[in-house]
């Protein structure tokens, strides 16, 4: 279980427009990993692409390679679909599907593809991510009801466990918290800290209190200038990026000067 | 030279907030009062319903006239355009409650066991009935829903999900404009052109006139469903594509059950607004006096078209044949009610849930 990642001299594109430039990087199994930066760096675009949610978008595509235990995710023999069942999203506003029942909505990934299911299998499938999603307690008694009956951070941790019910081997969240009030997104932490042990989380955060928090490695995405594509400057431990970074354009904006 | 910015002295909050209004009540009491105006001319003086709803309509001008007086001109520019808008709304309701009054009177009468289980075989003068049009009307129309939507459809599920603005969607969506503005004696003509080629000169089928109604329902068909798919957010879809979803699948399970709700009640609408076309089942689907149950021979009588020649062609004596079409045209607006009605119902058992 858990895989790591590497990504090498990546290129990003919208159409013409070059929006993520020469990326590398390795992202380690069974860790959390934070992207940081200012907004329209790249970050999201860039976490899409690690499980070919990019090209989703009319023109979208992108150059080099993203290997996850050695297989380029890009190499024209896979398929998109298979590795978006690897690798697993989650999004910055709570998405769960309107039609669908809390426990419909924790099994979408198989209802959805029409994967036949015992009921005690898929009754075990949904409290496992529930509980996982530290969702059970709160949603147990009504899990035929509407899932878009629930809070906001309900609806999220609800997104998170419709996201682990398919046993991805990584998980992408892209700023999960930034619709949240303090109180969810404080779950929502603890839970990626246990996630971890199963899971190769890469989370994207505006809030670096939070990358501080629940990150083992950052990475530090800025862009050039004005029109110029996103970069990344430099990534690492915690820690280190936090307290010592090689590049002044990561302590400035650490320290909140600019961004 | 040096200036000072002056405060002005603290405002009377109370002067400055307050602001005359007319009673709560007057509005209504205004309208009221005009409305029984009316109803007194009408019944007390020479004048015509028109001239006394004129007058009466001039009367509830004193409401916007007073408030300007009082509450000045903002609140005086509110009520009157609430007053022209109300106006407008009336305006139109009079075609829809004059046509309602006047089928209703004259049809009702007609409705009966016999109207509704009997043909017109073998009847002259009285008696008879519209159960071969209402199985005409019926099964054209199933039919021409049948052919249309799954064409409409799938077509809308191309444009928005697939076509993606390339060249071909652009046409699709010029053509299917052009196709709105089809006369519809134009899509009979088709109907019975095409099936001429099969059948030779003269052929009359009801699967023809479903062919024709087909024609007219498909651009609107494509149109409605098309409005409902735009309206289901890019979210859903790419949470379904995260979780490793085909394109396929994320459209046929998450697409159209979100957009199901919708798509019924165009449908609906567009099934309400080919029902009583008359002009291409003259030509294509033909008149009987018999029931026909065949959708592939013979011809077959539609609602519509039997109230044509009921009233068109009445024989002699007129009247209970005049009659029989009062009654029919009472019917097919009775279909069309229930078939909006039955779309809210679905409409509202598929929306999706916790939107209640
Ligand atoms: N769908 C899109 N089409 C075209 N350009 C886009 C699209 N989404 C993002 N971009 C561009 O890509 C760049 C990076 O955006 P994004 O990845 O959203 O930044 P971040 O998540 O760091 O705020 C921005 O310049 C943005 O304008
Ligand atoms: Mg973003």
């Amino acid at each position: 279980m858990a895989k790591s990642i590497d990504v090498s001299d990546l290129n990003i594109y919208y159409g013409d427009f070059l929006a993520v430039e020469g990326v590398n990087i390795t992202i380690p199994a069974k860790s959390v990993t934070a992207f940081i930066g200012p907004s329209g760096c790249g970050k999201s675009t860039f976490l899409r692409s690690l499980n070919r949610m990019h090209e989703v978008i009319k023109g979208a595509h992108v150059e080099g390679k993203v290997l996850v235990d050695g297989t380029d995710l890009y190499a024209p023999d896979m398929d998109p679909v298979n590795v978006r069942r690897l690798i697993g999203m989650v999004f910055q506003r709570p998405n769960p599907f309107p039609t669908m029942s809390i426990y419909d909505n924790v099994l979408a990934g198989q209802k959805l593809n029409s994967k036949k299911m015992k009921k005690s299998e898929s009754d075990d499938t949904v409290e496992r991510a529930l509980r996982q999603a530290g969702l059970w307690a709160e949603v147990k008694d009504r899990l035929s009801r509407p899932g878009s009956g629930l809070s906001g951070g309900q609806q999220q941790r609800l997104c998170i466990a419709r996201a682990v019910a398919v046993q991805p081997e990584i998980l992408l969240m892209d700023e999960p918290c930034s619709a949240l009030d303090p109180i969810s997104t404080s779950v929502i932490e603890d839970l990626i800290h246990e996630l971890k042990t199963e899971y190769t989380i890469v989370i994207v955060t505006h809030n670096m209190q939070q990358a501080a928090r629940v990150s083992d490695d950052t990475a530090f995405f800025n862009l050039a200038g004005v029109g110029q594509p996103g970069k990344l400057v430099e990534s690492g431990r915690t820690e280190k990026i936090f307290s010592n970074p090689d590049n002044p354009a990561t302590e400035s904006y650490i320290q909140g000067r600019f961004g | 030279m040096t200036t000072t910015l002056q405060r002005n002295p603290e405002p009377d909050l109370q002067s400055l907030l307050h602001e005359d209004q007319l009673p709560t009540w007057l509005p209504r009491t205004l309208v009221a009062g005009a409305a029984l105006i009316t109803i007194a001319l009408v019944i007390g003086t020479s004048l015509s319903i028109a001239q006394a709803v004129l007058i009466g309509w001039l009367l509830t001008w004193s409401l916007p006239i007073a408030s300007r007086v009082v509450e000045g001109g903002r609140k005086a520019a509110d009520r009157t355009v609430t007053l022209l808008v109300a106006s407008a709304f009336g305006l139109a309701l009079i075609p829809l409650g004059s046509i309602l009054a006047l089928v209703i009177s004259r049809g009702a009468p007609q409705l009966n066991a016999e109207f509704l289980t009997y043909s017109m075989r073998n009847v002259v003068g009285e008696g008879g009935g519209i159960y071969h049009a209402l199985v005409g009307t019926l099964l054209v129309t199933a039919a021409a829903t049948v052919i249309s939507v799954p064409i409409g459809l799938f077509t809308a599920i191309y444009l928005v999900e697939y076509g993606d603005g390339n060249r071909l969607s652009r046409w699709i969506t010029f053509l299917v404009d052009v196709m709105t503005g089809i006369p519809s004696i134009v899509a009979g003509l088709f109907a019975y052109a095409l099936f001429v080629i099969f059948f030779g000169e003269g052929i009359r089928l009801g699967i023809g006139g479903a062919v024709a109604l087909a024609v007219l329902m498909v651009p609107i068909v494509v149109r409605a469903c098309e409005e409902m798919l735009k309206l289901v957010p890019n979210e859903l879809r790419e949470a379904s594509f995260a979780l490793g979803v085909p394109k396929w699948r994320t459209v046929v399970k998450v697409v159209l059950p979100t957009a199901i709700s919708g798509i019924v009640t165009g449908v609906t609408l567009a099934i309400a607004r080919v029902i009583g076309e008359t002009a291409p089942l003259l030509i294509i689907a033909g008149l009987t006096d018999s029931v026909n149950f065949n959708l592939f021979s013979e011809r077959m009588t539609t609602l519509p078209v039997f109230t044509y020649f009921s009233v068109k062609f009445p024989g002699v004596p007129p009247e209970a044949s005049i009659d029989r079409g009062w009654g029919a045209a009472l019917v097919l607006i009775i279909i069309v009610m229930v078939l909006n009605l039955i779309a809210r119902a679905v409409s509202y058992f598929f929306s999706p849930k916790g939107e209640r």
